[in-house]
């Protein structure tokens, strides 16, 4: 295996609210293929930091590093306006927790699709509609429902719609909030089986926010766990779970209930 | 305390061939103590000052009674547990790592390129059929398709798993089937460093002797073993030496 490097470098982001502190002083790095598993309780800071990881929020202190496609560096929270939508639309993903925030719901399934597709630089419809109808296999939709609006589709459905709409344009790293946050259990099982093959497959880095940590551990490489704003303990997936040293994670693993 | 027995089957040939080399396994005063926050700052001590070796072509037995650290000892080899003080050095294609300090991305490579390990219990996961749970971790560490699932078919038909069962979810499979595929998934690879936790636990005679010949051979190409075996006449099959441990402050 080649050495390669970071695809995302944070460096001591802060971020206050007035004197709250809504994150503190988190530096981390991130390379191709790799799951980077945020976890926390509400309000211990972990969407502060998914939203200045992906540029939605600007920090207080810190800077967010992007290396893209062509191997330049890109400050996220430097670029304009546009330049930050392009990027969300072609080597950027965000999977938001409600597929509501990530889907268009009133245009069908195929349009959702092809939309990031021409915003990427797609322009034949045939081909466009031919690479919808692939990516609605590969979340195991039905093909007669790409002209169906989303509003139709069941919440897995639309979970898996909103991930087919993001994976499409061949991201290079991805956000995801929650992305398996309202689901049953069983409609959660599909979509993290779908998420596993489409992160080896693809070689996608993945920034994760999950309170679930058994969603986390089947996910994730690596995990940061963050309380009260700060990140009190990170290390190798398993190893965080299992060998927790931090009193806040200690808590955390120990409150799982035993299937 | 611990000592190292040498038993009756240890090759000599071997080991002295093996010996030329460094060992590819050196664990150097390892300590490990858990500190139970929820329970009142409780402090175990799992593990005093272990230290052994593991040459390539070699299978060591962890051996002592239950609570001796065997486990803890495992987990600490693959990077599972962080050990307290002391180093675990792994040598390995390019180079040496020590696990007890080594970064988390460093223990991903080692275990993707170097480390195989047979957990006691398969982590099923839900949806996932037993042939591609088995191929996993060689598709992981960048095999084709075809040749990966080759090679956990030739597994799983050895390990006697009926051929109906490779593309279910082994969720609803027996102890005893949930184990071979485990074993499946863990000799999958052929890695210079193999681990097994009590990999012939829950299986019957015929197969406890096919684990066996899959543990003779991962040593004849090279690989260095380190296992806790459920029973004695395993550990005598398949051990060179046993490192004998037991609780900390208790002699063995």
């Amino acid at each position: 295996m080649t050495e390669q490097l970071p695809v995302l470098r944070a460096e001591s982001l802060t971020r206050r609210y007035g004197e709250r502190l809504g994150c503190r002083n988190v530096s981390l790095e991130l390379w191709p293929g790799e799951v980077l598993g945020i976890v926390g309780e509400s309000g211990s800071g972990k969407s502060t930091l998914l939203n200045m990881l992906s540029g939605r929020l600007t920090p207080s202190e810190g800077r967010v590093l992007y290396r893209d496609a062509h191997g330049a560096d890109i400050d996220l929270h430097a670029l304009s306006e546009g330049e930050r939508r392009r990027l969300l639309r072609t080597e950027l993903g965000y999977v938001h927790q409600n597929p509501r925030d990530g889907l268009r719901m009133q245009v069908s399934a195929g349009a959702n699709i092809g939309e990031r597709l021409m915003a990427a630089g797609g322009r034949n419809y045939g081909k466009l509609r031919a690479t919808a109808l692939e990516w609605l296999d590969k979340v195991e939709i039905a093909a007669p429902r790409i002209d169906d609006v989303p509003a139709r589709y069941s919440g897995g459905m639309q979970q898996r719609l909103q991930i087919a709409r993001n994976l499409v344009t061949g991201p290079r790293l991805v956000f995801m909030d929650e992305p398996t946050g309202g689901l049953d259990v069983s409609v959660q099982a599909r979509l993290l089986d779908l998420l596993r093959r489409l992160v080896r497959d693809m070689d996608l880095a993945v920034v994760l926010v999950t309170h679930d940590l058994a969603v986390a551990r089947l996910l994730s490489h690596r995990l940061m766990v963050m309380y009260h704003g700060e990140v009190v303990e990170q290390g190798l997936a398993d190893q965080v779970l299992d060998d927790p040293h931090h009193p806040y994670t200690q808590l955390l693993v120990s409150s799982i209930l035993q299937g | 305390m611990m000592n190292t027995t040498s038993n009756t089957f240890s090759a000599s040939s071997r080991e002295t061939a093996a010996n030329e080399a460094l060992p590819v396994i050196e664990v150097c005063n390892l300590c490990k103590e858990f500190i139970l926050h929820q329970q009142g700052g409780t402090h175990i001590e799992a593990l005093r000052n272990v230290s052994f070796h593991v040459n390539a072509g070699e299978c060591v037995a962890l051996y002592g009674p239950s609570g001796s650290g065997k486990s803890t000892m495992l987990k600490a080899l693959y990077g599972n547990y962080l050990p307290s003080s002391g180093s675990i050095l792994v040598r390995c294609r390019d180079g040496e790592t020590d696990m007890a300090s080594a970064s988390p991305r460093q223990v991903s490579r080692l275990r993707r390129e170097c480390i195989s390990y047979v957990s006691q219990f398969l982590r099923v996961i839900p949806r996932v059929s037993t042939l591609d749970l088995v191929a996993e971790p060689l598709l992981a560490a960048g095999f084709g398709e075809e040749k990966a699932m080759g090679r956990a078919r030739d597994l799983l038909r050895r390990l006697n798993l009926p051929e109906r069962l490779w593309d279910l979810a082994p969720a609803t499979f027996s102890g005893g089937e949930q184990q071979r595929v485990n074993i499946a998934r863990g000799f999958c690879r052929p890695t210079p460093i193999l681990l097994l936790d009590e990999p012939t636990a829950s299986l019957d005679a015929m197969n406890r002797k096919v684990v066996v010949e899959l543990i003779h051979e991962a040593c004849e190409r090279g690989c260095a073993v380190v296992g806790i075996f459920h029973d004695d006449d395993t550990r005598r099959a398949v051990a060179h030496r046993s490192v004998v441990m037991s609780r900390p402050g208790e002699h063995a």
